[in-house]
């Protein structure tokens, strides 16, 4: 074995078993109910179907994962006791809990682990997760050996959060179709919550489950998930205390009214793994935006300390390159394009656009997500003022509604576009679909909707995205991100502001790079 | 025209109009720009082509346009709404789910439009030039030019800022514990804004109308005869004038049933009722086409039904209408 995570079975019962870090002194201690508010609504709640928030956080209480990961993005025990990578990479091994149940009663085997992975395989939108598994083999009740065709770095964090729930064969492999299967609305899990009921776009309760398979977890008798309709509502509820935590926290406003709340905690931590981002991409298919020299132009002609200290408050953090900053992937060194209107201009007269008719060069659109303004609209709006300084005309075309928006991008029908796209741990997961040649994919929406190609690029992403040793592959990932902020296919512009807002009664606030996408068993209430 | 023959032919029109609901319904949202692929893979934070093509394939949106039409059809008449695209369940549990808290809103909006509209009405028409008839009517005419959403916001910034002391969204709060009782409780507690936002337009309505026909009565012979005879003022407003003044409002309020139903939409969204009006506009946001068509084949069926009925129920009360055929 040349990587090893075993970890000894009484080790983990001792160790703080995964996640969340104990900041607080005090004893621990059960009872309570958490309400938890959110706009996100749930379709149902199998993560292993279906990405997103909305699933993901209930889906993390009610399923178990092989791995959970803690805030230093190390991985640890969780579903699996154990863990080895064999030397050449090709293959896992997972030891996996002799006491875990599901909620049914039934135990958990290694065949639920491969059914589990069958069906992410086969139906979850992020086939780059565990696109190279060739099978896993069941040896035994208790050992699973994934199998892979290259050696797949990313699969431990693939393994984590939501990605990888472990569902019961028993129920799943029933031949219904995964996607739309009846338990979905009413799952049976391994998870420190049992399922009590959802309510479509109102409310799902969950329950501690007795018989979870980490000794006195959770602390939590409940957990209710309580849609709200806007932002605004949502605010105004945990201000006034009708519910107790309030993750995934955007509008900027909000964030610093809620720091003043003496009642409440707000912190950033949490997020790392989702890795969010907001920016601005261009088209290679326009005329004007393929050539390299105005796309960095217009990088150049965007003040990004402007964007984030007057437009959003100065709550945001910078985005520079494809990886968010903290991030182990994370390119530090990039060009970053500060602010230099000089510099713009002579790019573009340099690439033979000069100004004609009221001293513009040329007309460009800009489309933009609707219903999240300070992101998208308004840094829509302040980038239209901007560019007018180079001689760019920007027409801003708004939609009407989320569906309008993929429509046009996806269908590469844009000249440039503000997106939110998230990294989703690691970048083979969420990094590599933007950049690489064979994902230019018309009408398929976060794919490489840029149509922007650059072999060197594709090799670098490729060579990381199998490569065992943490430090080459972030080197190949540094390199691979260079060349990308060069080439500039978008304009980076900042990580989503998120933050979580919780009541000081909670103790160990999901603070891990997963933040509330992962089992809240260590949440109690003081 | 025998009865029979004219229930015969009064039902064949309803399920005409009930297919002409379906395919208006069906080809104007299919005319709206996006596609429920493209936002079921947004939720998922993306999708490939792979799965892109499976989504449209599971649902059906692989087919033209017509043969979506006609296997819709088909289904639809033998009740199959079909499953819905954005919430994985039968549209027709979804419908029937979000019902209940739509019914128990416009009626409690249209009772308490009825009850109070008149007693305003009434109290207005005692001295018409009088300044309560012009309070009323000032009231009434703010109550009937505000669009119903922006009186709900109203009421919605009053009691959420500057006088918390009614919920502004949801039925019940599922934090508390009460049982039964305590719940309906809570669930009338929650239920005060939005009839008040609903009820209020229809209320100034009653009251406009009220006012009006009881003037007109109060006018009459026989109710100066029932003065000359002594009957006390309050006997003659309220037995002799109201019983009379409030037929026109009852006949109003049964035809209005439609629009009140299409006033409950925006009021629920307003203050997150989770009643078919929100359904049906998280679904228009969605492009979950099957349930959008069926909350509207829904309300169609309703308001056809009452029509039916108010029909129906004319012929037999009043004899001249029957004849006409």
């Amino acid at each position: 074995m040349r990587k090893t995570g075993i970890i000894a079975a009484a080790t983990a019962m001792l160790m703080t078993v995964g996640a969340a870090s104990f900041t607080q002194a005090d004893e621990p201690k059960s009872g309570g109910t958490l309400v938890l508010g959110t706009t996100q609504k749930a379709r149902h709640l199998n993560p292993a179907v279906q990405s997103g928030i909305a699933t993901a956080v209930p889906g993390t209480q009610i399923f178990a994962t092989p791995l959970r990961f803690d805030e230093n993005w190390e991985p640890q025990p969780y579903l699996a006791e154990s863990w080895s990578i064999s030397d050449d990479g090709k293959s896992i091994t997972l030891k996996l809990r002799a006491n875990a149940k599901f909620h049914d009663g039934k135990p958990i085997t290694s065949e639920d682990v491969a059914f589990s992975l069958q069906t992410v395989k086969d139906n979850h939108p992020f086939k780059s997760m565990f696109a190279p598994v060739t099978g896993v083999d069941t040896p035994d009740p208790l050992t699973a050996v994934i199998n892979f065709e290259k050696p797949h770095p990313a699969a431990l964090l693939a393994m984590s959060s939501a990605l990888l729930p472990i569902i019961p064969k028993h129920i799943y492999g029933d031949g219904q179709d995964a996607k739309s299967h009846p338990a979905n609305n009413a799952p049976v899990g391994s998870g420190p919550f049992k399922f009590v009921e959802f309510k479509p776009g109102e409310y799902i309760i969950l329950e501690k489950n007795p018989d979870y398979f980490i000794e006195g977890r959770p602390y939590l008798d409940k957990i209710i998930i309580k849609n709200y309709k806007d932002l605004t509502s949502l605010a105004l509820a945990i201000d006034k205390g009708e519910i107790n935590m309030y993750p995934f926290l955007a509008p900027t406003k909000d964030i610093a009214r809620l720091k003043k709340n003496d009642g409440l905690v707000v912190t950033d931590k949490g997020y790392e793994a989702v890795g969010p981002m907001n920016w601005l991409a261009f088209n290679f298919n326009n005329q004007y935006l393929k050539d390299k020299r105005v796309r960095q132009a217009i990088a150049y002609a965007m003040d990004r300390d402007f964007i984030i200290n007057a437009l959003l408050g100065g709550q945001s953090k910078a985005a520079t390159g494809p990886v968010v900053p903290g991030s182990p992937f994370y390119a530090a060194g990039v060009n970053k394009y500060d602010l230099d209107l000089d510099k713009a201009n002579a790019m573009l007269d340099e690439a033979g656009f000069s100004r004609g008719d009221g001293d513009m060069r040329f007309k460009l659109t800009i489309d933009y997500i609707p219903g999240s303004a300070e992101l998208q609209k308004n840094v829509a709006e302040y980038l239209k003022s901007q560019l007018k300084k180079v001689g760019i005309d920007v027409e801003l075309r708004a939609s009407p509604d989320f569906p309008t928006w993929a429509k046009r991008v996806g269908g590469h029908d844009f000249d440039m576009s503000m997106d939110i796209v998230f990294n989703w741990a690691d970048p083979v997961i969420g990094v590599h679909r933007t950049y690489l040649c064979d994902n230019i994919k018309k009408g398929v929406i976060w794919s490489n909707t840029q149509s922007y190609c650059n072999e060197e690029v594709d090799k670098l992403l490729n060579e990381a995205g199998s490569e065992l040793d943490q430090a080459k592959r972030i080197a190949l990932y540094k390199k691979a991100q260079e060349i990308i902020v060069d080439d500039a296919p978008l304009a980076f512009i900042n990580v989503l502001p998120y933050h979580t807002a919780y009541s000081k009664e909670i103790g160990n606030p999901p603070i891990t790079i997963w933040g509330a996408m992962s089992p809240l068993d260590e949440v109690y209430i003081k | 025209m025998t009865m029979t023959l004219l229930v015969a032919r009064r039902l064949l029109h309803a399920f005409l109009l009930i297919l002409a609901v379906l395919v208006l319904n069906f080809l104007l949202i299919h005319m709206a720009p996006g596609d429920p692929a493209d936002v079921i893979a947004g939720e998922m934070g993306g999708a490939t082509e792979e799965m892109l093509a499976d989504i449209r394939k599971t649902y059906g949106l692989d087919k033209p346009v017509y043969v979506q039409l006609g296997v819709y059809l088909s289904r639809a008449l033998q009740g199959d709404l079909g499953q819905s695209f954005f919430y994985n369940a039968p549209v027709l549990d979804l419908v029937v789910s979000r019902a209940g808290p739509t019914i128990l809103l416009v009626a409690t909006a249209l009772l308490f439009a009825i009850f109070v509209g008149t007693f305003l009405g009434v109290l207005a028409s005692h001295k018409p030039k009088g300044i309560v008839s012009g309070l009323v009517t000032l009231v009434s005419v703010i109550g009937y030019s505000a669009p119903i959403f922006w009186t709900g916001m109203m009421l919605v910034i009053l009691f959420a800022w500057i006088y918390p002391i009614f919920p502004i969204a949801n039925m019940y709060d599922i934090t508390k514990s009460g049982g039964f009782f305590g719940r309906v409780v809570d669930i009338l507690y929650h239920l005060v804004l939005p009839s008040l936002a609903l009820g209020i337009v229809y209320l100034a309505q009653y009251a406009r109308l009220t006012r009006a026909s009881m003037l007109e009565i109060l006018g009459s012979d026989y109710i100066r005869t029932a003065r000359a005879k002594g009957v006390a003022e309050v006997k003659v407003y309220g037995h002799h004038a109201l019983r009379n003044a409030v037929l026109p409002v009852v006949t109003i309020a049964g035809l209005q049933f439609g629009s009140i139903i299409s006033g409950a939409v925006l009021v629920e969204t307003v203050f997150s009722w989770p009643g078919l009006g929100t359904l049906a506009f998280d679904s228009i946001l969605a492009r979950d086409y099957p349930t959008i068509l069926g909350i509207l084949f829904f309300s169609s069926l309703l308001v056809i039904v009452a029509n039916l009925i108010t029909d129906f129920v004319y012929r037999l009360v009043d004899p001249r209408i029957r004849t006409g055929g």
